[in-house]
């Protein structure tokens, strides 16, 4: 299972308490990890992901084993940690303001 | 005994203000939303329980919620009230929020760039939803006015939303350029007596008209003078700030433009200012009473760069002659100290005998007047920013 955290107002639209598990079929990468994640709590698309454009938002950031990982390429395979369940992908708004 | 529902956009949610038809004691609930930005919230005048929020914000998108059972319940389009956070087969994935230029060669051409803020072409960009307008006559239809200026409806209850393409294509959208709220459709009004005529308006495009339904437009903004425009009397370009009418007389249009409070007499075809005493004519609300078509509430706003009432003294101003005339109303607000603003969507009134005119104001306080705006009184004093107030009068 990969294990997803989610920023507090996208909990809140998905009616969830705590993190999000989710099982994700061939290689796990952001669009794959995503993707499950949108199918399985469809109003969350457009809030992550453009909808037309499948770009992440901007104040949208990916983080995962201490990494920021929002500017890799969206089909490269995430860090074995996060593909086995060790570690989350992290959903973070970027923080503006303080 | 009657009742009024007091719908309220605000900064960080949305909240519902109800009472009985004297309108002197009042529930709150809220915030619904917390957090997220509420341009604007929405009843059906055919299903009076059916609601329409535009739930946003920078970090996360749009989001579209509705109610329909008068705000008890939320959900977003094409997700059940209460149904489990699993997609059931056969859901839309995610389709409310979805508003996505029309740029197909059969209904979406001709394409068209829109004029940044230095004059440089500069592509559609869907940002957010500024109003929604619910249909006349289907509790399922309701209209969607967004940034980058377009028009959206749907047909099935919010799930899905198509842009009625025809307004941005008709031929001056490469013109159009952002004013310094963004380039918004803000304005929405639905012709009470022809279903196929509606008005838009744009900031800082001007005011558009379908008599077709929303297939074809045209720009509706002769006799508008606008000094900070290259060509104060150009067709395109004027920062329309907010049109109201009155459903006995659609074609009568009054307009609260960047500068200037205007009229027309005939569906927009040309206008005429009617200004007159007003103490500055900047301003961004308008409405008209529900019973007389000729009183028409503003609120003088110092000026575009002071966007605070003049003086200091909160003044709504009152003309019963359709215009030029003008007396201010300060029984109940603040006459020192004052320094709001009044968002242009954020003044509504009730259609109980004696009309009711509700406004808020960027420092939370919803006023409401029971008596067409003799007499003022908080309902609420301490929201967030307000951004929106529209109405229900219940029966």
């Amino acid at each position: 299972m990969i294990r997803v955290t989610l920023p507090a107002h996208l909990r809140k639209l998905a009616r969830v308490d705590g993190e999000v598990a989710l099982e994700v079929a061939g290689a796990v990468t952001q669009r794959s990890v995503l993707d499950a994640l949108e199918a399985r709590y469809p109003m969350l698309c457009g809030t992550i992901r453009d909808h037309d454009t499948q770009q992440r938002r901007a104040f949208v950031r990916y983080f995962a084993c201490g990494e920021d990982l929002s500017h890799e390429p969206p089909d490269e395979p995430l860090p074995a940690a996060v593909a086995t369940g060790v570690e989350p992908f992290m959903v973070v708004g970027a923080i503006a303001g303080g | 005994m009657s009742g009024v529902r007091v719908l309220v956009g605000t900064r960080k949610g949305a909240f519902i203000l109800t009472s009985d038809g004297k309108r002197e004691r009042w529930d709150v609930s809220g915030p619904h939303f917390a957090g997220w930005e509420i341009y604007h919230f929405k009843g059906s005048a055919v299903d009076p329980n059916r609601l329409y929020v535009s739930q946003s914000s920078g970090w996360f998108g749009q989001i579209i919620q509705r109610s329909d059972d008068g705000g008890k319940t939320w959900h977003q389009p094409g997700t059940a009230p209460g149904e489990p956070t699993a997609t059931p087969d056969g859901m839309p994935k995610g389709e409310s929020n979805k508003f996505v230029y029309d740029t197909s060669p059969e209904t979406g051409k001709p394409l068209t760039t829109h004029q940044w803020y230095d004059g440089t072409p500069h592509p559609w960009e869907f940002k957010r939803v500024w109003h929604v307008e619910p249909s006349l006559s289907d509790p399922d239809m309701v209209y969607a006015g967004v940034e980058d200026a377009a028009l959206f409806r749907s047909t099935d209850g919010g799930k899905t939303w198509q842009e009625l393409a025809g307004l941005r294509g008709h031929g001056s959208g490469d013109k159009w350029a952002p004013g310094a709220g963004g380039m918004c459709l803000h304005t929405i009004l639905l012709d009470p007596s022809n279903r196929e005529r509606m008005f838009v308006a744009i900031s800082s495009a001007g005011a558009f008209r379908t008599d077709d339904g929303g297939k074809t437009w045209r720009p509706i903004n002769r006799g508008l003078h606008s000094l900070y425009i290259p060509n104060p009397t150009a067709e395109i370009g004027h920062c329309v700030h907010r049109i109201a009418l009155h459903r006995s007389r659609p074609g009568v249009l009054f307009m609260q433009k960047h500068w200037d409070v205007m009229r027309s007499d005939d569906a927009g075809d040309s206008w005429q200012e009617i200004s007159g005493n007003l103490p500055t004519d900047f301003g961004f609300v308008i409405d008209v009473h529900a019973h007389e078509p000729n009183t028409i509430y503003v609120v003088p706003i110092k000026s575009d760069s002071e966007h605070f009432p003049p003086d200091g003294k909160l003044r709504v101003y009152r003309s019963r002659t359709g215009g030029n005339d003008w007396e201010a109303l300060t029984k109940g607000l603040p006459q020192s100290d004052c320094y709001v603003n009044v968002l242009r969507d954020a003044m509504a009134v009730d259609s109980l005998d004696n009309c009711g005119v509700y406004f808020g104001t960027t420092g939370g306080q919803v006023y409401a007047s029971a008596d067409a705006g003799d007499s003022w009184a908080p309902i609420v004093r301490d929201l967030p920013a307000v951004v929106s107030v529209e109405v229900q009068t219940l029966p």
